[in-house]
């Protein structure tokens, strides 16, 4: 039972500008649930990546059952015994459930044997209580039900470790109830599981042991029974940094409300309720930060606010004037800036060149263009003037902004936001991704225009970030507002608690 | 196993392969229509020396061309106008049948009104019934996402079974009552006729004039207009395009309309200036809305480009008509057609993508 199935040493994985783990150490023994715990961009996924062959780590080692590997593609790691259950299911809608099990099989004749792999397939869902029709179509199945084939195929391959990708975000309550039964038998025949998750109560109830990544680096290894929801989510959150509050110039006025969201309820792009009766208010000049886990309706949140979503309820006004539900065009005529967490296909229009996604949103106006006509110079001239101002390094105003790097994407995209002048700014995830300095000067930006008097929604899963330059900070869980805090002298870890579900009634005691 | 050649998606489009890719791309179709020449037994120059001279040298030739080339002009650029906001409508065909319809409605009803007057009410005809024909399927795609080649498709069934019904299965207002042995439709009226220009002496129908104007104002539209800057992000990224407030669902419909306008347009030439009635039977073999996503394709979705290449499509296929015979089989223009069309295809990979041999590739990593 102690026996190492894997083990990963001293794992170091840059990419361009991001150190996405930085000396992450992980060991899994055979016959266990590991659960890998972190925030989104603790680097989770990269590691996972790296044991299932899809990435090369630039410094650390592989061992699988005692022996170093190399792995260069998902197919080495396979042939090892590690299988990945994606997030996101890799499977063909048309086909059958056997036909998708031996899907890129390799070295099996041209000519399947239904049956054959149908009998199999049946053995093992019955060994592990994965109950699904061999025959039945996958167009055919639930979410869970697919979920399950995902793992089969992966048995099918005869993988000894699993790694599962947040595998609850789809499931129902009781699907997640039998998945987790079957995390366990699997684990009682020997095999390994590595259960990705931020759910701090699902990890307590499947897991025996828990390593916790942050910020790139493990914080350290637990056995479940030994700790408590608390003990994770302080080791998830950290305290260790003694991070400093930005001072303001020119402090917050809540007295004048600038953002005012009534009651807003909105699906998601799957048409299930994503936000609930969500109301929020954002004051003059004032930073309020929206803390939580990915995936809890802060983008739709953002998209709502920001007109490319149209709310099932409730009402959003800027000053007293109200934004249209679902009309972009109408929250950018009221003065909403937003700067999305998919810069460059959502807040721009990647092939088009720097000049034309500065004039994205202020082609319709009169010093952009007259009669209905375009004036190319008056764009271009625009285009050098914020180049300039905002220091976006790019060869010409017509490179086009695929090009740039990413902070100078972001430059550009802060560049025509914060030049319109807006009376509030969404903005998503800014500093995702940018490399320190990028960071930097983001948040400097961020600051300055809540400074000049505009409202600020930080929607961010960084902490640390909301907690230094919010007033406020809003806890999101599930589409809700669970918490609303102010930032100065804010319980950190009371915050990580209500990211995570755990009700703050419960946190109070 | 990896193959030892891979495709690298190319970071920038220097502007040069713009045009080379396409001429490389043409000569590569001549080398490989000479193999099979070649191979029938032919003389693959003799054989490029007569279509050259059948389809383009000299006053007569080159009107041939000219007249072939209207239809596939406007078709054409009906397929272009879509392709520029990522829509493949392929129902140029069939937005051809209904422009020309209209336009033989007017063109027969017309009395004693000017030529002038005639011609622009029998182009606004096409124009109108090709718009609502095509936005039909805008509609389609911008409130239920069906697919709008699988739509625009079908609607070219349709349109060619609304001109059987016309013309020989009714005693429709288009149907020529005198001729009940051939179904035909009514001649349309002497002033519906339209203008045909000697240019040193070239033969320039009025159609192909307009369609070159066409081609200019869709230039400007696309280069120098609002709406042009906004079907240009649609296409980039849909999603932008909604961040950014543009309206994408009525734009889907306009470029659709518009498309179809152009389709219709060149219907009403059909029926004004070449055959002079709604010939439903020719309409349906001439097959010139499919031509004219060869023609589309080719010009790389630019309207400018589009009017030479239906020239050059044009000439070839005039050549092949009149060269047709014993010693110069039928399908010979088409299988050269095909083989521009492939390696035109081919090519706009090459402008998107570089080769990369995988031996590079490893000596960069070891580097």
């Amino acid at each position: 039972m102690s026996q190492s199935a894997v083990r990963m040493t001293g794992i170091v994985k840059r990419f361009p500008g991001v150190v996405a783990n930085d000396g992450v150490d992980l060991e899994i023994r055979a016959g266990e649930v590991h659960a890998l715990l972190g925030e989104n961009g603790a680097g989770k996924s990269t590691l996972s990546n790296i044991l299932t062959g899809l990435y090369r780590p630039d410094e650390g080692t592989v061992e699988v059952d005692g022996e170093q590997r190399v792995f260069s593609s998902p197919r080495d790691a396979l042939e090892a015994g590690i299988g990945m259950v994606h997030q996101h299911f890799r499977l063909v809608a048309t086909f059958t459930v056997a036909e998708n099990v031996v899907l890129g099989e390799s070295g099996g004749s041209l000519f399947m044997n239904q049956d054959e792999v149908a009998t199999r397939v049946r053995e093992l869902s019955d060994r592990y209580g994965l109950a699904v029709d061999p025959s039945a179509r996958i167009w055919q199945l639930s979410v869970g039900e697919q979920q399950r084939v995902e793992i089969l195929k992966v048995l099918y391959r005869g993988a000894k470790v699993l790694i599962l990708d947040e595998p609850t975000a789809v499931l129902t309550p009781i699907e997640a109830r039998s998945l987790f039964a079957t995390l366990r038998a699997m684990a009682d025949e020997g095999r390994s599981v590595i259960f990705i998750s931020h759910k701090l109560g699902e990890v307590m109830s499947v897991s025996d042991r828990v390593t916790v990544l942050r910020g790139g680096r493990t914080v350290g290894t637990v056995n479940t029974s030994e700790t408590s929801t608390r003990g994770l989510a302080s080791m998830m959150v950290g305290r260790s940094v003694e991070f400093e509050r930005v001072v303001r110039d020119n402090p917050a006025d809540t007295s004048v409300t600038v953002l005012r969201v009534d009651e807003i309820s909105a699906n998601d792009d799957r048409g299930r309720a994503s936000l609930h009766d969500i109301s929020l208010t954002v004051g003059k000049g004032e930073i309020v930060g929206v803390a939580g886990v990915a995936g809890n309706g802060q983008r739709e949140l953002a998209e709502v606010i920001s007109g490319m979503r149209a709310s099932t309820s409730g009402r959003i006004s800027v000053g007293d004037e109200l934004v249209k539900s679902g009309k972009a065009r109408s929250a950018i005529a009221r003065g909403i800036a937003h700067v999305p967490e998919d810069r460059l296909h959502t807040g721009l229009a990647a092939s088009h060149s720097v000049e034309d996604n500065l004039a994205l949103k202020n082609y319709r106006t009169s010093t952009i263009s007259k009669f209905r006509l375009l004036k190319r110079r008056a764009i271009r001239e625009q285009a050098t003037a914020l180049v300039e101002r905002y220091d976006v390094k790019t060869p010409n105003t017509t490179t086009p902004v695929r090009l740039l790097s990413g902070g100078n994407v972001q430059k550009v995209l802060l560049a025509r936001e914060f030049s319109a002048l807006p009376k509030v700014l969404i903005a998503a995830s800014p500093t995702r991704g940018l490399d320190v300095g990028a960071i930097e000067a983001v948040r400097e930006r961020l600051v300055a225009a809540a400074n000049e008097g505009v409202g600020v929604l930080l929607i961010s899963e960084d902490l640390d970030e909301i907690m230094s330059l919010a007033d406020r900070i809003l806890v999101m869980y599930e589409g809700r507002i669970l918490d609303d805090v102010p930032a100065e002298g804010a319980d950190r870890e009371r915050i990580g608690l209500t990211m995570g579900g755990s009700n703050v009634q419960e946190v109070a005691k | 196993m990896r193959s030892p050649i891979r495709l690298e998606r190319r970071l920038e489009q220097p502007k040069w392969l713009n045009w080379a890719v396409p001429l490389i791309s043409l000569v590569v179709a001549l080398v490989l229509g000479a193999i099979v020449l070649w191979l029938t037994g032919k003389n693959p120059i003799d054989v490029y020396q007569r279509i050259f001279e059948r389809g383009f040298a000299g006053k007569k030739a080159f009107s041939g061309a000219l007249e072939m080339a209207t239809p596939l002009a406007f078709t054409g650029l009906c397929a272009a106008v879509a392709f520029r906001m990522g829509l493949i409508n392929i129902g140029g065909e069939g937005q051809f049948y209904v422009g020309a319809i209209g336009a033989a409605w007017v063109g027969i009803a017309i009395g004693s009104a000017p030529t002038g007057i005639t011609i622009a009410l029998m182009c606004l005809a096409g124009m109108v019934f090709g718009s609502i024909y095509a936005a039909i399927v805008g509609l389609l795609r911008a409130k239920f996402n069906t697919n709008e080649i699988i739509t625009s498709l079908m609607m070219n069934y349709l349109a060619g079974i609304l001109l059987n019904y016309l013309i020989f299965n009714s005693t429709s207002y288009w149907r020529n009552p005198d001729s009940p042995q051939f179904p035909k439709s009514k001649d349309i009226a002497a002033r519906a006729d339209w203008n045909t220009y000697k240019i040193f002496g070239v033969e320039m129908p009025i159609a192909f004039l307009i369609s070159m104007l066409a081609g200019v104002a869709l230039w400007f539209l696309y280069k120098r207009t609002r709406f042009g800057f906004e079907v240009s992000v649609i296409a980039d990224s849909p999603k932008a395009a909604r961040y950014a407030g543009i309206r994408t669902s009525s734009t889907i419909v306009i470029v659709l309309a518009l498309s179809g306008a152009l389709a219709g347009l060149g219907g009403a030439a059909d029926v004004g200036n070449f055959r002079g009635l709604l010939d439903a039977k020719g309409l349906q073999m001439a097959g010139y809305g499919y031509t004219g996503i060869v023609v589309a394709a080719l010009a790389r979705r630019n309207p400018i480009t589009t009017i030479f290449v239906a020239i050059f499509i044009g000439g070839l296929t005039k050549a092949g008509y009149s060269l047709q015979g014993p010693d110069f089989p039928s399908g010979l223009v088409g299988t050269l057609q095909g083989l521009i069309l492939f390696t035109a295809v081919a090519g706009e990979i090459l402008i998107k993508y570089r080769l990369r041999t995988n031996v590079s590739r490893a000596a960069a990593v070891a580097a």
